[in-house]
């Protein structure tokens, strides 16, 4: 099962996207901000990164070209949780690099969902 | 079996008392025999460790820590003018309830517990002046024991806080 | 798999009223007209994240609610409108609102519905008003119909055709055209044809790069949302065409594989624009909770905490498996043993129950953070122009005592306010700053947490309390009162001056109440004022769970602590330095200023091996508001400790705040600075008992 990265600064999505994550079988390690993900990211490597956009410290968007910058994550699948569902944020999730979103709010089974279409 | 083994056995002896009397628990300082209630024996230690507190009475040996709480022991030797004795680990503190302004907790270090005593009230006699070590105002009377006579204990009055301070 | 994600509501619910907490003081400090981008961000933040955890646990009004809220604010972040005064205070009103919603849903309770459609509409007004242009552009995002032409068709949908050819760099976005292929594959039949005509000889082939297109057919009943959303995340990456495949209605089901071919020719091919998928919104809430059990309440606790009780939790199992060994194979001679151990239990069990204690223990800045709103609402109301300090908060007090200073506390602010501070022309006219001061302060004192109100305002106005006592027959008017003494009245049941009864705290309740909660909590309260000046409103509250930094200290074969708080600094001396007074006076020039020795183990009657200055140190400590040098041996170890009160069992000593339980068990204990001055000045009160009796 997959190494995943849930990146929220807000604990309960946090704890929720954990728990059913988990509930699926993968390894989940949490991060509350951009910056924090990024260190973490730099020490282990990760099948998957799921990350809010809005954050303190260091935005989702911020942290999706950094990590890009990675050689380690130019290919990993990473998937902004976006409250928007506009085109405008979409392309601006794309420009940073990122593989995909999930518009919030989304329940278990939308998640799951979407990150088997990753996974594969 | 140890000494305080001995003494915590007394405590536990409550259920054998006999209709109508009240039973004492009786201690032994320089060789004269005291008793308090034994509802008032809250338990019996070893002597351990205490925290002199400055500015206090010489009888106030000073503070230990009972699970948590701070309470004060006082050497009943020093406290009834009779000669120090070293506290070795068989020194007993006897901890007692003290009611008054509320209930309070305080240890009182004695020589040894002795024994256990059933008494009927109409054997305890009043206590004439002594003119000996202990101020009657703490006796609240006299009780023939076997071949002696025990002193039995006003603990509210002898622990309240004006007379330990 | 179903997960009930009610369990993470206590989650949400804690972490959006912090949200709210923040919101509301970031309001309350933003400057009007001059708004700095990163605080209102951290206020949309907040928004932001209640609107999208709302969403997500299904309180869809809230969502809706603040998502208003959130297009208000986000024109402020992006400079599109001004912060006023007017806008501000509509956000801080809105904040109360969610914050009613939240209890309201939180503990399933009615909301007032009225309110919230008001505030709403103000809300909505209020975005038209100025940026009309803005309402449609982060309005109500679902704009997608993808259904229509589907309806339009009379002929039934049995595939698709989809021409799919990726660009150069569609891998660097971390999709893989595989996974989508066998995510079709799951929708229907999928026939594959791979067109590698692109594909670069092996030595100019780039791994990084996509060569390959596809040409596919996927045959089923399948709405096109489906197939459109699995290439959602590409469309920029990609050139792709997406064909229907019609059929006669019944045959079609049944007919499936056969006739793709020659039907492809027959359609004109749509490029699909692929616009977003509408993520339709949960609408129908979550399965309420089985029953409706009250809210629980929760404390959030520093991890520092946690891992102590951790590491105690870890001692405690060694200990236990060192007894249980012991206890497997007991003889006679093993009792040293045993006896030891059972200490390190009794010590484990007594650090643990002191770490769980410290658990409870809360910062007063959970008291004290209502206040920036409250004052900022009364001044409102009352014209009054008022700077709130705040200080100490890092104070840390028991919660349930947290819980029952509240109320006090808001009486003697709303107290202040009203009866303290004067009205901005009054002010001038008496030669003061137009501007008020109201200052909030909390610190440790000998084992009390302290709290003082106090304000620069008018100051207790003697002769009218004293005409109001007397006309309520609290006092005869023939006594004759000293300042102190008729201050005091104003703490006697039935009292109130109050010209008009305000709104701010002609509420009933008088200073009497506080007074009688107060003592309640153990506490006692005074007031000390001076006309013309103002006045402090100190609070007093005994805590025997308080938790202090304390600097262990050793004098004549004794330990003692020292609040780490009065420490200013420790120092080796010279007695050349010491300058002594008549008689035997001694003092230190420390800096510009000499500070008086005291010799503690003189002051506490102890014999020290060494009475030689030189010999020990001088720890320089300050309490009220003076400063003098403790003359001790040695510095020992810092610590946290846990106060304990020596009253509970025997009495107040001058000089010591309590005592506290070290590591091994024993009692140290825990000096007062201020006693100790006292101590110092009149050695004779060392032997008088002190009463704990409350001097209020």
């Amino acid at each position: 099962m997959a190494k995943i990265l849930a990146v929220d600064d807000s604990a309960s999505m946090r704890q929720m996207v954990a728990f059913t994550l988990k509930g699926a079988g993968h390894t989940v390690t949490e991060a509350a901000d951009g910056q924090q993900a990024l260190t973490i990211a730099k020490t282990q490597a990760f099948d998957l990164v799921l990350t809010d956009v809005n954050m303190p410290v260091m935005d989702g968007l911020t942290l999706t070209r950094e990590l890009r910058a990675l050689p380690a994550y130019r290919f990993t699948p990473i998937l902004v949780l976006t409250t928007e569902a506009g085109t405008e944020k979409k392309q601006e999730g794309r420009a940073a690099g990122a593989t995909g979103w999930l518009v919030k709010p989304f329940n278990p089974d939308q998640l799951l969902a979407t990150v088997r279409k990753v996974l594969g | 079996m140890t000494e305080l083994q001995q003494a915590n056995d007394y405590t536990d002896t409550l259920g054998d008392f006999e209709q109508g009397t009240e039973q004492y628990l009786s201690f032994i300082l320089d060789d004269e025999e005291y008793g308090v209630e034994i509802l008032r024996v809250q338990e019996i230690k070893g002597w351990d460790r205490v925290t002199s507190v400055p500015n206090t009475p010489h009888y106030l040996c000073g503070v230990l820590n009972l699970r948590g709480t701070i309470i004060p022991v006082v050497d009943l030797r020093i406290r009834f003018d009779m000669p120090a004795r070293e506290y070795t680990p068989t020194t007993v503190v006897i901890v007692l309830k003290v009611e008054g302004g509320g209930q309070r907790t305080v240890g009182v270090v004695v020589d040894a517990v002795s024994d256990a005593h059933n008494v009927l009230p109409e054997d305890i006699r009043p206590t004439p002046d002594l003119g000996a070590h202990v101020d009657i105002n703490y006796i609240s009377g006299l009780v023939p024991v076997d071949d002696k006579m025990m002193m039995i204990l006003n603990v509210d009055r002898l622990l309240s806080v004006e007379s330990i301070g | 798999m179903s997960i009930d994600i009610s369990q993470f509501h206590d989650v949400f619910f804690e972490e959006s009223f912090e949200g709210l907490d923040a919101m509301e003081s970031g309001l309350l400090n933003l400057d009007v007209g001059a708004a700095d981008v990163e605080s209102i961000n951290t206020i949309f933040r907040a928004a932001h994240s209640i609107k999208g955890g709302a969403g997500t646990f299904g309180f869809m009004d809230v969502s809706e609610f603040t998502h208003v809220m959130e297009t208000l604010l986000d024109e402020m972040r992006n400079g599109e409108r001004d912060v006023s005064s007017e806008s501000t205070n509509l956000l801080l009103e809105t904040v109360d609102v969610l914050r009613e919603m939240l209890i309201a849903v939180q503990q399933k309770t009615d909301t007032d519905a009225q309110r919230i459609a008001e505030i709403r509409q103000k809300l909505e007004a209020m975005l038209a008003g100025e940026a009309a242009e803005a309402s449609g552009a982060s309005g109500n995002p679902i704009e997608v119909d993808l259904t229509a032409d589907m309806v339009e068709s009379t002929q039934i949908t049995i595939g698709w055709n989809i021409n799919f050819r990726p660009h150069q760099h569609l891998l660097q976005t971390g999709n893989d055209p595989v996974r989508m292929l066998r995510e079709l594959e799951t929708l229907g039949e999928l026939a594959v044809v791979v067109d590698d005509s692109k594909l670069p000889p092996f030595s100019d082939l780039e791994p990084e790069d996509s060569y390959l297109s596809w040409q596919l057919t996927l045959m089923g009943d399948i709405p096109k949302e489906e197939v459109v959303e699995i290439f959602e995340w590409v469309d920029d990456e990609c050139d792709l065409a997406i064909e229907e495949i019609v059929g006669e209605s019944t045959v079609a089901v049944e007919n499936t594989a056969g006739s793709i071919k020659d039907e492809s020719a027959d359609h004109q091919v749509p490029i699909i624009v692929v616009e977003q998928a509408a993520t339709k919104q949960v609408e129908d809430a979550k399965p309420k909770a089985s029953s409706a059990t009250p809210a629980t309440t929760s404390i959030r606790v520093g991890t520092d905490k946690v891992d102590s009780l951790i590491n105690l939790v870890g001692e405690l199992v060694i200990t236990q498996s060192m007894l249980g060994q012991i206890g497997d194979n007991f003889t006679q001679d093993m009792l040293p043993q045993l006896i030891d151990g059972l200490a390190q239990l009794e010590q484990n069990t007594r650090e643990m129950q002191e770490s769980i204690m410290r658990i409870r223990m809360l910062p007063i800045s959970f008291a004290f953070n209502r206040f920036p709103r409250l004052v900022h609402d009364l001044s409102g109301t009352s014209g009054k122009k008022v700077e709130l300090k705040l200080s100490g908060e890092q104070t840390e007090l028991d919660k349930t005592v947290m819980e029952k200073i509240g109320d006090p506390l808001v009486h003697l602010v709303r107290n202040s306010l009203d009866h303290g501070l004067e009205m901005p022309e009054v002010r001038l006219a008496a030669g003061k700053e137009e501007i008020g001061q109201l200052h909030l302060n909390a610190f440790h004192q000998g084992g009390n947490i302290i709290i003082e109100i106090s304000d620069d305002g008018a100051g207790l106005n003697e002769d009218k309390i004293f005409n109001k006592a007397v006309e309520k027959g609290l006092v005869d008017a023939s006594e004759v009162l000293s300042p102190d003494k008729i201050h005091e009245l104003i703490f006697l049941p039935g009292f109130s001056t109050a010209d008009v009864v305000t709104d701010i705290s002609g509420r009933g309740v008088g200073m009497d109440v506080v007074r009688k909660n107060i003592l309640s909590l153990g506490g006692s309260v005074s007031v000390v004022s001076k006309k013309g000046e103002g006045s402090t409103f100190t609070i007093r509250l005994p805590l025997t769970l308080a938790i202090m930094d304390g600097q262990t200290i050793r004098v004549a074969g004794e330990n003692y602590i020292i609040p780490l708080v009065s420490i200013i600094e420790s120092l080796e001396i010279k007695s050349t330095d010491v300058k002594r007074l008549s008689g035997k006076g001694e003092l230190y020039p420390l800096r510009d200023e000499y500070v008086p020795i005291i010799r503690l183990y003189e002051i506490f009657g102890l014999h020290p091996k060494s009475t030689d200055l030189e010999d020990g140190l001088l720890v320089i400590v300050e309490g009220a508001g003076q400063k003098v040098g403790l003359f001790i041996d040695d510095l020992l170890g810092q610590q946290q400790v846990v106060i304990k009160s020596l009253e509970t069992n025997y009495r107040k000593v001058l000089g010591l705040s309590g005592a506290t339980i070290l590591g091994d068990g024993t009692v140290a204990l825990i000096l007062d600075v201020p006693g100790l001055m006292t101590l110092y000045k009149d050695p004779s009160l060392a032997k008088v008992l002190i009463n704990d009796e409350q001097v209020a």
